[in-house]
This record gives C-alpha cells, structure tokens and sequence, in this order.
C-alpha cells in the first residue's frame, strides 16, 4: 500500500471519484494550472481538462453562488475556496443558500456539493490563513462539516463527502497536509459522515479532538489511560460515541484549537452534560485558544494548545 | 420602433515617458529636478528594500512576502501625489508607497515577520493596516471619503488593490458608492496583469479595467503603470478633483509583477520566462534613469552613489527590526477589546 500525505491522499480521492462521475467537477481560484496553492488539486486540469477544472476570477461569493446554482442543475461541484478566512465574503451563499436549498424547496432542489477549504492554525502564514471557525458554520443547519485528522480518513471521508446528496464543508488542515504519511488504499474505501473513531482506546479519561489537534493530543496523552476520540464531523456529531465513552470513563476533555467562547468544545459538553451527567467523575474541561483573533506567525504556537497544557487538564480531571 | 443610440465611451490611457526615456513635454508633469531626482531615489529604495525582503525571507529571518518587483513607479508615483492629511487604503502590495510617505522600514520588515505591533501606524499617516484579504478594503476607503465629505474636510482617500480584487463584489459595491455619493476617492488599480496563477484575461472579459468606472457614472483612466510621470500626473490629477469635490476617478496602472506572486509561490508553473523578460526591458527604473541621462542628471555612477544610500536606509531598518525585543505572549490578548472581556482578562492570567 502506497504511503501518502494528505495532500496526495485527498488529490487520488479527487482524482478517482472525478473519473467514476463525470458530474464532478471543481472550481475556484488557482485550482487548475497550478494545482492550488497547497498543489492538492495538481495534474487534474491535464486529466480532466479545462470543461472539469475551472480556474476563476478571484470571487468567493460568486464561486460560491455559482457552485450552488451547479449542485441545483444536477452537477457535483466542488469550490475550493483559498483559505477559510476567505469563505467569510461567501457567507451569504452558504448560509442564507447552501445550507437552506432542500429546504427553501422543499424537496424540489438539493444542493449536494463539498467545499474544500484548508483550515487551521501552526503554518505561520499572513493573516486570515490560519483561521478555525469552524463552529460558526456548524451554527448552520443544512451544512455538514467534516474534519479529517489525516491522509486515510481524508480520502475516504471526502469520497463519502463528494457522494452526499447535501452540501459539506471539508475542512483541510494546513498543518497536517504535508506533517504525516500514513498508508493509504489505492481502491476506493468510504469513512461515513457522522462518526467518530476512536484513534486510541483508554479507560479513565475520554479526550475528543478533531483535525490538526488530534496528531497533538496522541503526543500528550503518553503514559494516561486515555480514550481518545476523533469526532472526524462535527455536524452532525457522534454523540453517541462521546456519550458512550464517557460512561465508561466518567471524565471528559474536549481540545481545540479555535477561540474557546462559543466553539465547539461548548457544544460536545453541553451535549454530555444533559445525557450523561451522572456518569461524569469530574468537570468537564476544555482546552482551546483564548479569545483572541488568530495572531500572526511570531506568536501562533502560543495561541495553539500545546501538549502541556492537555497534560494539565488531564491531571486536573484525573485528580477526582 | 427604432433602437436608439444613448451612448458612447471612449477609454484612454494616459502615456508619458517611453521605453527609450524620451518623456512628451507637453504631459511630463509640473516637478523640479530635485523632484524627479526624488522620484527616482524612492524607486531605488523600494526596490533595494524588495530584494532585502525577499533574502531576509529565503534565510527564514521574516515570513512570507510579497514582491513588488517592476511596480516601483505605479507604487511611487501615485504615493508621491499625496500629502500627509490624505488617507489611504491600502492591499498588501504597496510598499512603494509606504516608503513614499514615510512608513518606518522596520515596521514594514517586522509585519513580514509576523509580529502584529507593526500594524500600529504611526500618528501623523492616515493609512490603514495592510489588507490581506483581497478587495475587503475598498468599502473602508469609500466610507473615508464620505466621512471626509461630511466633515467638509478637503482630503482625497486613496485606496489600492490589484487587478484579482476587481472580480470581488466589494469593489464593485464601493465603486457603486463611490459614484453615487460622488465621494472624493481615488481607485487605484495595479493591474500587474496575475492574481497568482490566473492571468488577466482569466479574470476579467472586459479590453481594460478602466473602463469599469464607465459603468459607476465616473471617470476611469489606464496610465502605463511603469511611467512613474504618467502615473504621478493622473494621480495628482485625480486626488485635487478629489480634495476639489468633483468625485472619484479610478486608475489603472498597467503594470507587471517581475516576481513570484509571494515568496512561498513558484511563478515559473503558469507563466513564460519569455514575458518576463519582456518586461524586464520595460523595467520602470531603467525607463527614468535613461530619461535622467538625457539630461545630463544620471550616470552609473551616480546610480552607485543612490543605490548605496538606499541601500544603508535599508540595513539600518533590518538591523533595528532585529534588535526590536520579540512581542510578549500576553500581547495576544492586548487591543483585542477596549476593556477585555473577564474571559479573556481571566485566560491573560494563567498564560
Ligand atoms: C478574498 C481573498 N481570496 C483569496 C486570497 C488569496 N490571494 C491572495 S493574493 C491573491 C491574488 C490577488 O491578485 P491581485 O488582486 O491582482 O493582486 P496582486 O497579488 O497581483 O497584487 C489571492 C487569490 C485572498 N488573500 N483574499
């Protein structure tokens, strides 16, 4: 089995899914003679050609308008928006649109289209390059958002994305495009939307992470008794596994890397709070950002949680 | 019934200065030697800074960067027609013009190393912190100049962006604004002909970008954008009608990016070592010092003696950005609010 990075991992899903349906097809700025600027959509304007992989003006709401009328005719599109710093100017179409074409028609219309946007802090980049909202979009209900912590889940959560009869925003962690391989199938394989994985078994604390923080989190919880939790969609969640792994482990960490006020760690604990309140040992603690705007390159790596500061909370909650 | 004829329009571009340094004496702008010798000076500086911060970023001593090789003189130029009360808006493209007005050159280097502080324009310049995601500053600078009308104020706002940004709804909102409000704002646009890899006529079926301005009900000009006369004379041109009251004008300044889009891009993937080098001979320095020979004001030695000034300019700046103390971890918690919230005065604590 060949070892891929992310990069090449989501560029064969691509690749595959493109040549299987020929209703897919992507578009957005940079994507086609150069490959993106991550090169994650490199060689498929030359397979696939000028009529599959559109290289347009630099317009975030009207890539994402035009996606949408696309989805709505019949196609499979997928825009790549740059960065998700720049999805903002799009917010319109992917909230008020988007995420509300079924039901504005009740039926009539779908929308089924993945948006492929890398996410994330660690790349000290200009700003807006490393943003991690994503818990404004999971606001929005009509949208699914998905995560892949890595190159085998990417692939097989973005064919399972590109096969989803609604719209799904994936989100790519920049840091972990190039940082791990890991052995990828060369077949075709689906990781279904809205379930979790449990990336390490444990017993005395559960640890949910999702994206660039989980290959973090595996680093800090060395040594503890740890479940750790890859929640790999956050909308819709499985909160059956968190639920379940908390019964059994009565303690629960929640780390990410976006500002802590109304992320999605809020969510996860409000959830377990009302479903599993007396299985808890202990409070449930987030470690996150603080709730700043993303800061540039110079001071990044302390506004990303690190390994010690999952280690505290840790010994926090295991001192119940 | 018949069709009838409303209208007619008529786009121009606006030349002064050609290739072989022969300027039209009729349209070379109102400047003294000393002036034009400025200009020159400044082109200089922008350039040697350019090459110092792309090394500094190669040797991993700033981040990623920008190049504005071969935009000296529509950065320059334009600058150069300013004065310290206008106000301008800028992309993240225009250091041309932060040298022009004064902007400190460690600051400039310390922002493209990552370190927010520098963001922090120093009182006396009205220009707003660089602008990173595409077109989103052209509203601000419409909003400027419909304060500045308010107040009765005689200042033009200025605001630049690139030829990408014309595809974004926001300029064409403030370009809508600008017309209906006959606001006193001046657009200039550096069609440096690429937004990364999509070349012009990827972005845009229109034969210029100036004549999108026809369309807002006001004028729009193409200047040759490495003519730092041409540039300077629409410039000037634009920001008295500005101060004046009698509206926007929007500018194109038809140029070239000679670099990489930045510095972590490969340009030699989407564009011919042959365009180039066409415009490596249409270099906008080249053009003025042939001008400045002609009479009798530059020769290679005395490019030695101006690039060596700048070039003392510039190590001074890199040297006082590398001496500057790094940003304090807590400083990401500093400006965010006036009055931090208890969150956040809490999180401040424990780090
Ligand atoms: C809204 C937005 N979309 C995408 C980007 C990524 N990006 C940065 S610069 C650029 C091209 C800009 O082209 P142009 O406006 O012509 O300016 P230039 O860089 O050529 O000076 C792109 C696509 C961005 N910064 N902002």
């Amino acid at each position: 089995m060949a070892q891929l990075n992310m990069v090449q991992a989501i560029n064969q899903a691509l690749s595959q899914e493109m040549a299987r349906d020929d209703r897919v097809l992507l578009l957005g700025e940079d994507v086609g003679r150069d490959g993106g600027v991550f090169r994650v959509t490199e060689g498929l304007l030359e397979r696939f050609g000028r009529e599959r992989v559109l290289d347009t003006p630099l317009c975030e709401s009207g890539i994402m308008g035009a996606a949408i009328g696309m989805a709505a005719y019949g196609l499979r599109p997928v825009p790549e928006i740059q960065f998700l710093g720049f999805t903002y100017s799009a917010f319109e179409q992917l909230f008020a649109h988007a995420a509300r074409l079924r039901s504005r028609s009740r039926g009539r219309y779908s929308c089924p289209m993945v948006v492929r946007t890398p996410y994330g802090g660690g790349i000290k980049a200009p700003e807006l390059h490393e943003e991690s909202t994503e818990a404004l979009f999971c606001q929005v209900p009509g949208l699914k958002v998905v995560v892949p912590s890595g190159p085998y889940v990417a692939k097989g959560l973005l064919l399972a994305a590109l096969r989803d009869p609604d719209p799904v925003l994936f989100l790519e962690p920049t840091r972990l495009y190039r940082l791990l391989r890991e052995e990828v199938p060369e077949g075709e394989y689906l990781v279904e939307l809205g379930k979790a994985r449990v990336a390490r078994p444990g017993n005395s604390v559960t640890v949910v992470a999702w994206g660039s923080m989980l290959e973090r989190v595996l680093k800090a919880v060395e040594g503890y008794d740890a479940e750790v939790l890859d929640l790999l969609t956050l909308n819709p969640f499985d909160s059956e596994a968190i639920i379940s792994s908390v019964q059994k482990t009565g303690r629960l960490v929640i780390v990410h890397e976006a500002a802590k006020t109304c992320g999605f760690g809020a969510e996860i604990a409000a959830t377990v709070a009302e479903a599993a309140i007396l299985h808890l040992r202990a409070p449930i603690l987030r470690v996150t950002a603080p709730d700043v705007p993303v800061p540039l390159a110079k001071l990044i790596d302390y506004y990303l949680p690190d390994a010690q500061q999952i280690r505290f909370a840790l010994d926090e909650v295991l001192q119940y | 019934m018949p069709e009838v004829l409303l209208a007619n329009f008529q786009t121009k571009r606006l030349e002064v200065l050609n290739e072989k340094g022969e300027a039209d004496l009729e349209l070379l702008p109102d400047l003294s030697d000393a002036e034009i010798w400025r200009l020159y000076e400044l082109m200089l500086l922008a350039r040697i800074f350019d090459e110092r911060a792309v090394a500094l970023q190669r040797e991993g001593r700033i981040g990623t960067y920008p190049p504005i090789r071969g935009q000296e003189a529509a950065q320059v130029g334009s600058a150069f027609a300013l004065n310290q009360k206008d106000w301008l808006f800028p992309s993240f493209r225009e250091m041309g013009a932060h040298l022009t007005l004064g902007y400190p050159i460690p600051q400039l280097l310390q922002y493209w190393g990552g370190d927010e502080r520098a963001q922090k324009v120093p009182s006396g310049l009205n220009i707003f912190p660089f602008c990173v995601a595409v077109g989103s500053q052209i509203p601000h600078a419409a909003g400027a100049a419909l304060a500045a009308r308010y107040r009765r104020d005689p200042v033009a706002v200025v605001t630049y962006f690139g030829d990408g940004a014309t595809s974004k709804g926001d300029f064409h909102e403030a370009m809508n604004l600008a017309g209906v409000f006959s606001l006193p704002l001046v657009f200039i646009c550096q069609n440096n002909q690429w937004a990364i890899s999509i070349p012009l006529k990827g972005q845009t079926a229109s034969a210029t970008l100036a004549q999108k301005a026809i369309a807002y009900g006001f004028e729009g000009v193409q200047v040759d954008g490495n003519d730092v006369f041409a540039v300077y004379r629409a410039t000037r041109q634009a920001v008295e009608k500005a101060r004046s009251g009698a509206g926007p004008t929007f500018i194109e300044c038809l140029t070239y990016r000679m670099a990489d889009h930045t510095t972590a891009d490969d340009a030699g993937r989407y564009r011919s070592g042959e365009e180039v080098s066409f415009w490596a001979a249409r270099d906008p320095i080249l053009r003025l010092e042939r001008f400045l020979e002609g009479r009798g004001l530059w020769s290679p030695q005395k490019r030695e003696e101006a690039a060596a000034q700048a070039a003392a300019i510039v190590d001074a700046g890199v040297a006082e950005m590398e001496a500057s103390a790094p940003p304090a971890a807590a400083e990401i918690f500093d400006e965010v609010l006036a009055t931090p919230t208890p969150r956040q005065a809490g999180q401040r604590k424990v780090r």
